[in-house]
């Protein structure tokens, strides 16, 4: 059996719980095993970097240095998460002086960090490790869904080896295997803006709405992501961005994880699929 | 002008991986074309690498530049001459911070300064506490505008009541205050 030290991150915790039902149901119908990552601590996110680098980076390696003590890949489902950890990752690897300092602090935790372990993602694990799996295991049809794939940024971007930067395409494949039909819309990687929605709400919302016309010019009728930020200023927001912008949105946004839950046969009320807030049965139940 | 800021920035930016490449700036825009919100800064990625060149880089970090940068690392992927943008702006962020420039909106920062003061306090983020700490330091009645969210996310189990607890709080806090 697979096992996975998972790292689910603060904002899967509470206010993108539907996100980690859903993966641990998923995970579960899979075969493999996550082992919840002792004490977590917050990575840092991306607002840690612009304070404080070696602050940021101490947060992050804890959490790697914690995994450290066992010797399974650390599986994120959140993209800043994800990134955070690599970038720490890489950071360290790349300056032996702030290794040894960030060593020293976390001496006192009995905890070292070498790098051993690998930093993946959901998405990433799903495709490469369970693809095969998952046409077996396919129960309830979707009847070619239209389904738009949101990446966001910070799970494709800047490098990885999974997907491309600008036109990534891996949750595309999946989706169709589930016997949805993934539509191509241009929007799929560009930014939602993230934090901006509370900093300077004006900007983000432009985003958001830009991305919304993308997917339902496409001709979308649910759009899935896999970011917990994303999730949030896509499906929260769209009253907002209707109001602002005169425009009628109502797509449901839905976690990857929840639609190919929903495809395993796994009952909606266990993926969160009713937690969130635009109703998705609409679409689901055709 | 800030000559001696512009030689620290220069000297500073060697120390992050492939930092030093900024030298290698040819102005061709491409960062500034990818960027989802150049037109919300007043000073765009081509434009900030062409204002250190001509020591103005107090200058943009006194505009409303670094702190709409979303971290989406468009102009990173794009950037023929491999610069690692994103990563320098979140070095002229923290520069910023360290020399005490700061810019005219200040939104980004305090959310910044926010969020930090919570997850040194937690361990973890808190995002109601967080949200409270922001409002207060921005714009009060902003808190009630999120109030209906709020109330969304309680309704549908998404809204934490007690605050996250780890374990090793204390050593968290004690090492950040060491590297201080």
């Amino acid at each position: 059996m697979k096992i996975y030290t998972f790292y689910p991150g603060c904002s899967l915790e509470v206010s993108n719980r539907p996100y980690l039902l859903s993966v641990n149901e998923i995970f579960n119908a899979l075969g493999a095993q996550l082992k919840e990552l002792p004490d977590w601590n917050c990575c840092g996110a991306t607002l840690y970097m612009g304070m404080d680098e070696i602050n940021a980076v101490y947060m992050s390696t804890r959490n790697m240095a914690i995994a450290e003590k066992d010797n399974y890949d650390i599986l994120n489902a959140c993209s800043a998460c994800f990134l955070t950890l690599k970038k720490a990752k890489d950071y360290l690897l790349n300056d032996s002086e702030l290794m040894q300092k960030v060593n020293s602090l976390l001496k006192e935790e009995d905890l070292k960090f070498t790098g051993r372990l690998k930093i993946r993602h959901v998405l990433e694990v799903i495709y490469n490790d369970f693809k095969d799996k998952i046409p077996a295991l396919v129960k309830r049809k979707l009847n070619g869904l239209k389904v738009a794939c949101y990446y966001g940024c910070q799970v494709v971007r800047p490098k990885t080896d999974f997907d491309d930067p600008e036109f990534p395409n891996k949750m595309d494949e999946l989706v169709n295997m589930l016997g949805a039909a993934s539509v191509f819309f241009t929007y799929k990687a560009k930014c939602c803006g993230g934090m901006l929605m509370t900093t300077s709400e004006d900007v983000c919302l432009k985003m958001v709405k830009d991305i919304l016309s993308s997917a339902q010019n496409a001709g979308a009728e649910v759009i899935v992501t896999v970011c917990p930020l994303c999730q949030m200023n896509l499906e929260a927001y769209q009253d907002t961005v209707n109001k602002k912008y005169k425009t009628k949105f109502k797509i449901p946004i839905l976690y990857f994880t929840q639609l190919m839950g929903y495809a395993l046969g796994i009952d909606k009320d266990k993926l969160g699929i009713n937690q969130n807030f635009i109703n998705a049965d609409k679409v689901l139940i055709k | 002008m800030n000559l001696e800021l512009s030689r620290k920035i220069l000297e500073e930016s060697k120390k992050i991986p492939a930092g030093e490449k900024i030298n290698e700036c040819i102005q061709c825009g491409t960062c500034s074309a990818s960027c989802p919100v150049a037109t919300a800064m007043e000073n765009t990625p081509r434009k900030i690498i062409a204002m250190l060149r001509a020591d103005r880089i107090d200058e943009v970090l006194q505009s409303n530049t670094v702190w709409f940068c979303a971290s989406c690392y468009s102009c990173t992927v794009r950037c023929p001459a491999g610069i690692k943008f994103t990563d320098f702006m979140y070095q002229l962020k923290r520069i910023g911070v360290k020399y005490r420039i700061r810019p005219k909106n200040k939104n980004g920062l305090k959310l910044a300064q926010c969020f930090c003061d919570t997850v040194r306090k937690y361990g973890r983020d808190f995002e109601p506490e967080l949200l409270i700490r922001y409002n207060l330091r921005t714009n009060i009645f902003n808190f009630f505008k999120i109030i209906p969210l709020g109330l969304k996310l309680f309704l549908t189990k998404r809204m934490p009541v007690f605050p996250p607890k780890v374990k090793g709080i204390k050593n968290i806090r004690k090492s950040l205050e060491k590297i201080k």
